[in-house]
């Protein structure tokens, strides 16, 4: 996409130009040049929260759809994401810092004999990029593992993630022990992974499914809105 | 069962898979990563009741195209003959092969990887090994264009940690006694940055499950 990379100097761009470079970089995977342009939008007094959401998020909304379409593929969005990774990086202090709004909270984890992290790397990244809060509880989680981050962070939603066939059936194990424990109406579970469809989803009693991570994030704001409306009603 | 062209490549089983029938009355519906395998099995055992219908190898990087696959091969296939064994394991279709088979009356091999049903699955479930990353001769034959290409490895080594970081152990699950390809796979341990560990394991189940539709 950026082919005349090395003759283009970023802080010699204006910020709407600069903004669609960055959107170029993360399209490329180019980190250091989207470090540098994170810095230079803040040195211009950008708000963090603006920065994460006009370009960061912006730049990363391309990606998505294109990894959608079939015209990205797996390699091309891991640079990118490590791309973005770089940005936030520097943008997540200066958030917590700023006080940005937060959508929402979610713990997230691959299930336990389950070591593949990619997706759910992917899902918390752009989780974080939409305004929430992630918890990552990382590889390999049991039940107690979530059970004692849920009681520990107090999320609004769970997120589990697996690749393969053996371990995927371990999410209903989870999702079993939250409705013994009376705990299951009070979070929001989303699962995805390679091997999921939505029929799993919904025979496990995960409240949705989502096949990639653009899904999870909208998804996951859908429910943080029902949930606020539901608050709202009962106010 | 007819005798496979001499000219028959990896990259033909990758790609376009193998059709070998002659009018046998047991049909082979398998991945073309377990073709060579399954002839070398008919072949010892003399079993020239089975025809086999390889689709193509490089699915195990697409799951999702296996069951549809399977399925319009049944259909086209069934009229033909008296039984079809399905010579897939799960391979990442999440239990849907498993329900497709069901659904149409034909078996299927059991496990959830072929490299699971090679070892044994009883005894490859008790290692309970996660961290490994495990090639058949197929796969090992296969390594640049199933794994380090697609993954884009060749074009961005940095992201071997994001794919790999997990892992600790490479475990060439081996079918024949072959130095060349125990020399690749130790290279392909290399390159990935992981421990390297032999196995031979011969045909294991899948051995088990053709002997079975022999009797």
């Amino acid at each position: 996409m950026s082919d005349q990379e090395d003759d283009i100097i970023l802080s010699e761009l204006n910020d709407e130009d600069l903004v669609a470079q960055m959107f170029d970089d993360l399209y490329d995977g180019l980190k250091e040049e989207i470090v540098e342009a994170v810095n230079l939008l803040l040195g211009r007094d950008w708000a963090p929260y603006r920065v994460l959401t006009e370009a960061l998020v912006g730049g990363m909304t391309i990606v998505g759809n294109d990894f959608r379409d079939g015209i990205l593929f797996v390699p091309e969005v891991l640079l990118a994401a490590n791309a973005m990774k770089g940005g936030m990086a520097i943008l997540k202090p200066l958030l917590i810092a700023t006080g940005a709004p937060r959508v929402g909270k979610m713990v997230i984890g691959t299930v336990k004999g389950d070591i593949h992290d990619i997706g759910k790397n992917l899902v918390g990244m752009m989780m974080e990029g939409a305004g929430f809060e992630v918890v990552d509880l990382g590889i390999n989680n049991s039940v107690d593992s979530y059970l004692d981050a849920i009681e520990r962070e107090g999320p609004d939603i769970l997120g589990m993630s697996a690749l393969l066939t053996t371990t995927m059936p371990y999410m209903k194990v989870v999702i079993d022990t939250l409705i013994e424990k009376g705990m299951r109406e009070d979070y929001t579970v989303l699962v995805g992974g390679a091997p999921l469809n939505e029929e799993f989803g919904k025979a496990i009693g995960a409240d949705a499914y989502c096949r990639d991570a653009a899904v999870a994030v909208e998804t996951a704001k859908e429910f943080m809105a029902r949930k606020h409306n539901r608050m709202a009603a009962n106010a | 069962m007819s005798q496979p062209s001499p000219m028959i490549t990896d990259e033909q089983l990758s790609a376009e898979g193998l059709e070998l029938r002659n009018h046998g009355q047991v049909l082979l519906i398998a991945c073309g990563a377990l073709a060579r395998e399954i002839l070398a099995l008919t072949k010892a055992n003399g079993w020239t009741h089975m025809d086999l219908q390889c689709l193509p190898a490089i699915f195990h990087n697409e799951p999702e195209k296996i069951t549809p696959a399977v399925k319009a091969m049944i259909e086209r296939s069934r009229a033909e003959y008296a039984e079809i064994f399905v010579v897939y394991a799960d391979c990442g279709t999440g239990g849907q092969l498993q329900r497709l088979c069901d659904d149409m009356g034909v078996s299927m091999i059991a496990g959830p990887h072929c490299y699971s049903f090679f070892e044994g699955n009883a005894g490859f479930e008790a290692r309970e090994e996660l961290t490994c990353f495990y090639l058949t001769d197929f796969l090992v034959r296969q390594f640049d264009a199933f794994f380090w290409r697609p993954m884009g490895l060749d074009r961005h080594p940095k992201l071997l940690d994001m794919y790999f970081g997990n892992y600790t152990t490479l475990v060439y699950q081996a079918q024949i006694q072959d130095p060349a390809l125990e020399a690749k796979a130790e290279e392909c341990a290399r390159r990935m940055g992981l421990t390297y560990q032999y196995r031979f394991t011969s045909y294991g189940d899948l051995a088990v499950a053709l002997t079975s539709l022999a009797d």
